[in-house]
């Protein structure tokens, strides 16, 4: 049977079988988990839970729920100054995920090229292959803070790139870009008629500084699709819902596709996120200040114990150096698992720009980070006296 | 509030090392401030949250709320009475309210008999106090922000990207 070609090209996730090590091993303490620890908040839950009750179980307008499409137009006027028309420049999806796929599905042609720093978010490179676009990846390095800056782009304009992804903050290196260094960036999209698909699900999650959209930068949101959503800020994962936020003409060619092959989100879905908008703030501030003192409390630790670390400034993630030990990230994590039973994701789940590297989420309890981190010291002494 | 205090009232065993670490203070500073604020009487004492629930040999302890009004004293006001009533062990809390009555008194005794013996013959019968209506505990739920009951387990997959 011949199956299509292209969705076989798309490269295995070469995870897999390290993840299935993992899920089939007992009682282990797990840094590998790309998700909040916290529940969704209570008022939250009950409001879907009433919504239901009310019989809300229906099909929605195709671009989500007109009052939500208001309430993430309001919210993100009031925390942002950022403007979108609810009528027109505001999909509701399912998750960030389906926003993302949509945006290269309205963008891409055959052979377009993507940028994309790396390491990054798993899905991008495979989702640009999907729509027959090629993924031009621009290595981050370590020393600057994983991050990219105009330079980087100048560098891989001569491939002439239509488009280029930034996730900020980011997933899994937990950098963050400051306002200066996106202005330097927005230069440089715009030198080189780029369009931007920012990827700002974890901006609610920042501990040093306020975040800045990208579309808040001058002349930048005719030409950026600003994807968010309520799975990392409130802890609303499996909900399954996001938003894209962009050009009317962008967005209509979105609405088409999504309306095609998901008609709407689920709306019990869209009921809780209309509720974590409105009275959500004091929980994601709750959640933000433990984070914050989770990061200090594992980069401290990692440090420590002699990996070094730099300091993420948003997401919640650690992306500490292994290269002391001589080994891959993938014989790392799979050491580590084996004799400690701590789970963490080798840095080449992202890319080979993550090698050297492993991603430890500090989504996970105090008790838990401080046994992992205690456990590791003891697996890297034993690596030590070993070599 | 203080976020050294905060941490402490979530978990009385945080130690001033890790504290130290969250904060990005040194061990030294963390436990001077714990010390001021112990000095201060802000910090009053570490405690465990037990869920007596379970602890099936010490079974049928119970426990009551009762509201007292009172006739403030001249001079002493609410304090005064207050202070007789909490002194007895058998006081578990004792709050001034607003509203109909004027103190809210819980109480814990072994048994029903107990508790009832204690509002007949000390606290019914103390000058001033006009009037008590006794309300038993039959379940307890959820007591000064803890839920009792243990924590539901973590239902995400082990490892996600
Ligand atoms: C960078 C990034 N983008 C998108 C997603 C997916 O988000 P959603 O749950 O909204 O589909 C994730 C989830 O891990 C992520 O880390």
């Amino acid at each position: 049977m011949e199956l299509s070609k292209l969705a076989e090209q798309i490269p295995p996730s070469g995870i897999r079988a390290f993840f299935d090590l993992v899920l089939g091993m007992k009682d282990v303490i797990s840094l590998g988990v790309g998700e909040p620890d916290f529940v969704t908040p209570w008022n939250v839950r009950e409001a879907a839970i009433y919504s239901l009750e009310e019989g809300y179980t229906s099909y929605t307008s195709n671009k989500g729920m007109f009052e939500l499409r208001q309430d993430i137009s309001r919210f993100l006027k009031h925390r942002h100054g950022l403007e979108y028309d609810p009528e027109n420049e505001i999909l509701v999806t399912v998750g960030v995920s389906e926003a993302f796929d949509l945006a290269l599905r309205a963008l891409i042609n055959p052979r377009d090229m993507v940028l994309i720093p790396e390491p990054s978010y798993v899905s991008y490179g495979s989702l640009v292959m999907l729509c027959g676009g090629t993924p031009v990846s621009i290595r981050t390095l370590p020393a600057n803070g994983f991050k990219i800056s105009g330079r980087e782009i100048n560098a891989h304009s001569g491939k002439r790139p239509k488009a280029l992804i930034l996730n900020d903050p980011n997933n899994p290196t937990g950098a963050a870009y400051r306002k200066e260094e996106l202005k330097d960036i927005a230069k440089a999209v715009e030198k080189h008629n780029l369009i931007m698909i920012s990827d700002e699900i974890y901006s609610e999650l920042t501990y040093d500084f306020d975040h800045t959209p990208f579309p808040c930068l001058p002349r930048m949101k005719e030409r950026t699709i600003y994807l968010n959503g309520f799975s990392k800020s409130y802890a609303m994962t499996g909900w399954r819902i996001g938003y894209a936020c962009g050009p009317k003409k962008i967005m209509d060619l979105m609405t088409k596709i999504h309306q095609y092959t998901i008609m709407c989100a689920p709306i019990t879905a869209q009921m809780a996120a209309r509720e974590a908008l409105k009275n959500g703030e004091r929980s994601v501030q709750e959640m933000r200040r433990e984070y914050r003192r989770r990061r200090e409390f594992v980069i401290a630790g990692l440090n420590d114990i002699g990996l070094s670390c730099h300091k993420p400034e948003g997401a919640f993630y650690a992306f500490p150096s292994i290269r002391r030990t001589g080994l891959s990230s993938l014989d790392f994590s799979r050491q580590l698992l084996k004799k400690e039973k701590v789970a963490v994701v080798p840095g080449t789940a992202f890319g080979p720009a993550g090698e050297g590297h492993i991603r430890i989420s500090y989504a996970s309890s105090l008790d838990n980070l401080k046994e992992a981190i205690s456990r590791m010291k003891r697996f890297l002494r034993g690596k030590c006296s070993s070599n | 509030m203080n976020e050294i205090l905060e941490i402490l009232e979530k978990d009385a065993r945080a130690t001033p090392e890790d504290i130290a670490k969250m904060l990005k203070m040194t061990p030294q500073a963390v436990k001077k401030e714990i010390k001021r604020r112990e000095k201060e009487g802000i910090i009053l004492k570490y405690k465990t949250i037990l869920n007596k629930e379970l602890i099936h040999e010490e079974q049928g302890g119970v426990r009551a709320l009762i509201e007292v009004r009172v006739t403030p004293k001249k001079d002493l006001g609410f304090d005064y009475l207050a202070e007789r009533i909490y002194q007895f062990p058998e006081v578990t809390s004792c709050y001034l309210i607003s509203g109909t009555y004027d103190l809210l008194v819980v109480v814990e005794g072994k048994n029903l008999h107990t508790v009832a013996s204690f509002v007949a013959e000390k606290l019914s019968p103390m000058e001033n106090v006009r009037g008590t209506s006794t309300h038993f505990i039959l379940k307890k739920y959820k007591e000064d922000g803890d839920i009792l009951r243990q924590p539901k387990k973590d239902k995400r997959q082990a490892i996600s990207l």
